[in-house]
């Protein structure tokens, strides 16, 4: 990994798996070469515009690729999983632009690449990767959304956890579970406080924060 | 001259009445395109308004709508609909009155859209939606007059422009339609006039005489005023005392936080249970028509209340104003002052009562500036585009338009007629593709355009969203408060504020002290306390800047060799500034540096007013970042700026430099958090972000995003687009108000004062209280969240799970 990364990242072991939680919200997992996103609901200017007219500015796919490029090019996994919702809807993957289009492939060339099916993206998408329902990494399953199962990663929630008055996208984890932070540029967030994530963790819960520096919280 | 038709004069006669000169100028004048009417409330305004309408209507002739009545308020709509009322009852007048606001029901709206009355009364934004139905013409077809209430209150506003885009639309449907405003004392009446008149008509503004001087005094109390606090708790009792000694008193206050905690405090002391009532906008309709309908009927002695009770409704026997809190403006002052004596010709009784001994040096500079007739006011802008789009928004959701003839009917309005075609055609744009330079929106547009040319909704199902999201006025996040087990609403608290409670928390809402039980649903669940002491109270409330005006009076009186003008308290603080510091000066920036509880603090006297002072507060504070400084936070005032950090400014001059102050001001313009504040305003009005979708917030947080999302990529993607233009202009003024700094530095021209002292100043005493601290998004943050979080960790006993 580069240093500026490394150095911004927070290691942690996660069920007997070295992970390193990248600031941008992507999680490196360095004994198997895999970079793992959650939730990038590309195309949601697209969907929102066709639903109700409304035109937000259409660069979030751009914003979120080159995020994703310069995590890429950070840690230069074997493999990338997508952990669902990558897509806001299945019209709206299929309506990417050509230009997105072949970001994407450049980004794909030469690494596995898997497309994790959401609620938002229930389908394959034409956009090469395999499609799957859900992914084993060693003793890890990464899937779109918790199942109360141990040893699991996964997205959906966009948990946000707040500390000194500020609120930011973060990675929560117990010792069985871990959900990942929202990673695509138009997307809002769940508050680690909110019932529906406190009843899928356990004590102690750590959330790890995302922005300049991943930094490791202890939620109460 | 016109002379009253004799089923009038005979009423007039009834009531012992002469007709005012001003009201039969207006009688005379009836026939102009557009008059202009000031006088003072009490001053028989509304019927000046009114008589060419119910004169021209006795003969029952008239079909459909004939005068449309439009005020900034409800509550006013719903006022001059009773009192208008009177005569045409006792006339036996043919006319038919109603009033259509946002709380009018869906079945008497639909009625009046079918079968308009003569006379209807209405806001800014209940027109606008009118004019976006398909059948706005038939609505209008005949509308001969509108009557515009208050139009000086409108006038500082969006929603005074939106109104005049919406006159054009009437105009251009009614043709016959002649315009008639009533205003206020105001300090620049031809602007307003201009305004009001359809470009390039000229607008008659007739004077009525403004009635003798105010009788205005600051209140004496024995007991002195805090040293800062904005509660004016210590004069409670003095209050209490001027309620008993008049019928009813209209007790005002800046902000609804402010007047909540003093209506708390005056129920505690009120030992002789004197009616007293509590009036403004974050409380619940029923709660505010209680109180309305308890003062109409004369049955309260006083009433606690803040900018909503501000305008010119007749509330009865009101003798006397206290205003609490100094006035930050005299204009508003004067305003206020005449809700005092609603009788022609009595001067009105008017009390200010300073809330801090800062507040006392300005309560005398509003005293000498009102008796000095010394009005304040700054010059308005051109038209904001943000209302244009909407206006061409709602314009299409009546159906399809031509561009040419939209764009003649909008220069014709005043605000816009220096409107330029690419101007217009950029707000076109941004509402049929979103205007964006990079990337297009090739299946999904809002607007297309027909064969013929003319425009249309894609969708004509879009129109049910435009018209929800109808209107300028500012809604930041607010949350219902309820009891808990109880259906009706308490209030509305905002929502950043909720998020700052925790269960146990007390807060005030309608003069009750209330523990936060839970957030349900997006309802702040409460249960009632019978504590005394509420644990906080800071929700919504306007703060006013001080006026430019108001600031130089200041400074003048500072330059004083002493103060006998001011009470002995507060000429002895000032006294001690001037020994321990030294006091302020019109052309010289004062900087002082002290340390306290354990941060470094500096405090720069700048007298621009709030809003630019908190602009200078991010600026120097982005400048102290790239210096190393760890600035933290810092708060503002309408006269200084506090600093804190981990580290001490040395040398205070670098910050100030004009050039550097004004690049920063480029760069700081796309990351902050004001702007970002600014920009969900104007994209809100434009139509790119959406306010009223419950449904979207029920369905949980994670669909919705922060607008500052919006704003990052915009700016990193699309600078030049139309959202951030008029971002970046109103920067310039209102809440970031550039304009006032470069003012500052030109008076100061660089001279700057620095004196480093070992505690804090006798003059900075007062910005230690004060609320609304900005905490600085940067590496001292950084260092700060890593500090708490390795505390939070260790203290958790886990570094490794």
């Amino acid at each position: 990994m580069r240093k500026e990364q490394f150095m911004n990242a927070y290691h942690f072991t996660f069920c007997g798996t070295i992970c390193h939680a990248l600031p941008s919200g992507a999680l490196y997992l360095p004994e198997h070469s895999v970079l793992c996103v959650s939730d990038l609901h590309l195309g949601k200017s697209d969907r929102i515009a066709r639903r109700s007219g409304i035109m937000l500015p259409p660069y979030e796919v751009q914003e979120t690729l080159q995020k994703l490029e310069s995590d890429i090019g950070a840690t230069a996994p074997d493999c990338v999983i997508c952990l669902g919702d990558s897509f806001d809807d299945l019209d709206a993957a299929a309506s990417l632009a050509e230009d997105m289009r072949l970001w994407l492939t450049r980004l794909q060339a030469g690494k596995r690449w898997v497309w994790i099916e959401g609620n938002h993206d229930p389908g394959p998408v034409d956009l090469g990767g395999t499609h799957l329902n859900e992914v084993q990494v060693a003793k890890l399953t990464l899937r779109h959304i918790a199942t109360g199962a141990r040893d699991e990663i996964s997205g959906h929630y966009h948990p946000k956890h707040r500390v000194t008055g500020r609120s930011r996208p973060a990675f929560l984890y117990d010792q069985e579970r871990l959900i990942m932070p929202a990673y695509g540029a138009y997307t809002g967030g769940l508050s680690s406080q909110s019932a529906d994530l406190r009843r899928l963790f356990s004590e102690p819960l750590i959330a790890i924060m995302t922005g300049h520096k991943a930094i490791p919280v202890p939620v109460r | 001259m016109i002379t009253l038709p004799s089923k009038f004069q005979n009423w007039f006669a009834s009531r012992g009445w002469d007709i005012h000169p001003h009201q039969q100028a207006m009688l005379d004048q009836a026939q102009d395109p557009a008059l202009m009417l000031i006088a003072p409330t009490g001053g028989g305004k509304t019927l000046a308004g009114f008589l060419p309408s119910l004169i021209a209507l006795q003969d029952g002739n008239h079909q459909g709508l004939h005068t449309l009545y439009v005020s900034p308020l409800k509550a006013l709509a719903a006022d001059i609909k009773r009192n208008l009322r009177t005569p045409v009852a006792e006339m036996d007048l043919p006319i038919r009155i109603e009033d259509r606001t946002g709380d009018t029901s869906y079945t008497q709206k639909r009625r009046q859209r079918a079968d308009p009355p003569h006379i209807l009364l209405t806001t800014p934004e209940s027109l606008a939606l009118l004019t976006s139905y398909e059948d706005a013409p038939h609505i209008f077809k005949g509308l001969q007059r509108i009557i515009v209430d208050e139009i000086h209150a409108l006038a500082e506003s969006k929603r005074g422009d939106q109104l005049v885009l919406a006159l054009s639309r009437l105009q251009s449907l009614a043709p016959d339609l002649r315009r008639v405003g009533l205003s206020a004392t105001v300090e620049d009446p031809a602007a307003i006039a201009r305004e009001l008149a359809p470009h390039p008509a000229s607008c008659a503004i007739i004077n009525a005489d403004p009635g003798p001087d105010p009788d205005i005094a600051m209140l004496v109390t024995d007991e002195k005023p805090p040293w800062a606090g904005g509660g004016a708790k210590y004069a409670i009792p003095a209050v209490l005392d001027e309620v008993k000694k008049h019928n009813t008193t209209l007790i005002f206050h800046n902000t609804r936080a402010q007047a909540e905690i003093f209506f708390h405090n005056l129920w505690l002391a009120n030992t002789d249970d004197l009616p007293i009532g509590i009036h403004h906008g974050s409380l619940a309709r029923e709660q505010r028509e209680k109180v309305e309908g308890a003062m109409v009927a004369g049955d309260l002695r006083a009433i606690v209340c803040t900018g909503s009770l501000d305008l010119g409704i007749d509330w009865g026997d009101v003798d006397l104003v206290v205003q609490v809190g100094a006035p930050k403006n005299v204009k508003r002052l004067v305003q206020r002052i005449g809700r005092a004596n609603h009788r022609y010709n009595a001067p009105s009784k008017a009390l200010l009562v300073p809330a801090n001994r800062f507040e006392v040096v300005e309560c005398v500079a509003a005293l000498e500036a009102v008796k000095a007739h010394d009005l304040d006011g700054d010059p308005k802008g051109p038209g904001p585009r943000d209302v244009l789009c909407q206006h061409i928004l709602i314009t299409a959701c009546a159906g399809p338009f031509d561009a040419d003839v939209l764009y003649r009917e909008v220069t014709s309005v005043g605000a816009y007629a220096s409107l330029s075609r690419p101007d217009f055609d950029d707000c076109l744009d941004f509402c049929a593709t979103g205007g964006y330079a990079l990337r297009a929106y090739d299946k999904w547009k809002r607007l297309l355009q027909r064969p013929d040319g003319q425009w249309q909704l894609r969708d004509p199902r879009a129109a049910q969203r435009i018209r929800m999201n109808i209107g300028t006025i500012q809604d930041t996040d607010t949350l219902k408060v309820r009891l808990k087990g109880n259906f009706k609403p308490l209030g509305e608290v905002e929502e950043a504020f909720a998020a700052t409670l925790t269960p146990g928390d007390t807060f005030l809402i309608g003069g009750q002290v209330v523990r936060y039980e839970s957030l349900k649903e997006m309802t702040v669940q409460v249960s009632r306390r019978a504590d005394k002491k509420p644990k906080i109270a800071t929700f919504m409330g306007t703060k006013f800047a001080n006026s430019t005006q108001l600031s130089q009076r200041i400074l003048r009186m500072f330059d004083q060799p002493d103060w006998p003008n001011l009470p002995d308290h507060t000429a002895e603080w000032l006294g001690l500034q001037r020994l321990h510091s030294k006091m302020p000066e019109a052309n010289r920036i004062l900087v002082e540096s002290f340390p306290h509880e354990g941060r470094h603090h500096i405090c720069v006297y700048g007298f621009a007013g709030r809003n630019a002072m908190q602009t200078l507060g991010m600026l120097l504070t982005q400048r102290m970042e790239e210096l190393s400084l760890h600035p933290m936070g810092f708060v503002a005032t309408d006269y200084a700026t506090l600093i804190w950090g981990l580290d001490p400014v040395t040398d205070p001059a670098p910050l100030f430099q004009a050039d550097n102050l004004r690049a920063d001001f480029a760069t700081w313009l796309s990351g902050n958090a004001v702007m970002k504040k600014t920009f969900r305003g104007a994209a809100t009005i434009a139509g790119l972000i959406e306010r009223n979708l419950p449904q979207a917030r029920k369905s949980g947080r994670q669909a919705t995003f922060s607008s500052d999302i919006l704003y990052d990529t915009l700016s990193k993607y699309d600078p030049d687009h139309l959202m951030l233009q008029i971002t970046r202009e109103e920067a310039m003024r209102g809440l970031v108000d550039f304009g006032r700094i470069e003012e500052m530095l030109a008076r100061t021209a660089g001279r700057i004062d620095h004196l480093v002292l070992d505690r804090v100043t006798p003059l900075s005493l007062p910005m230690f209280l004060e609320m609304g601290r900005i905490s600085v998004t940067g590496a001292a943050q950084d260092r700060m969240l890593e500090e708490e979080a390795a505390r939070l960790m260790d203290a958790a006993g886990v570094t490794q799970v």
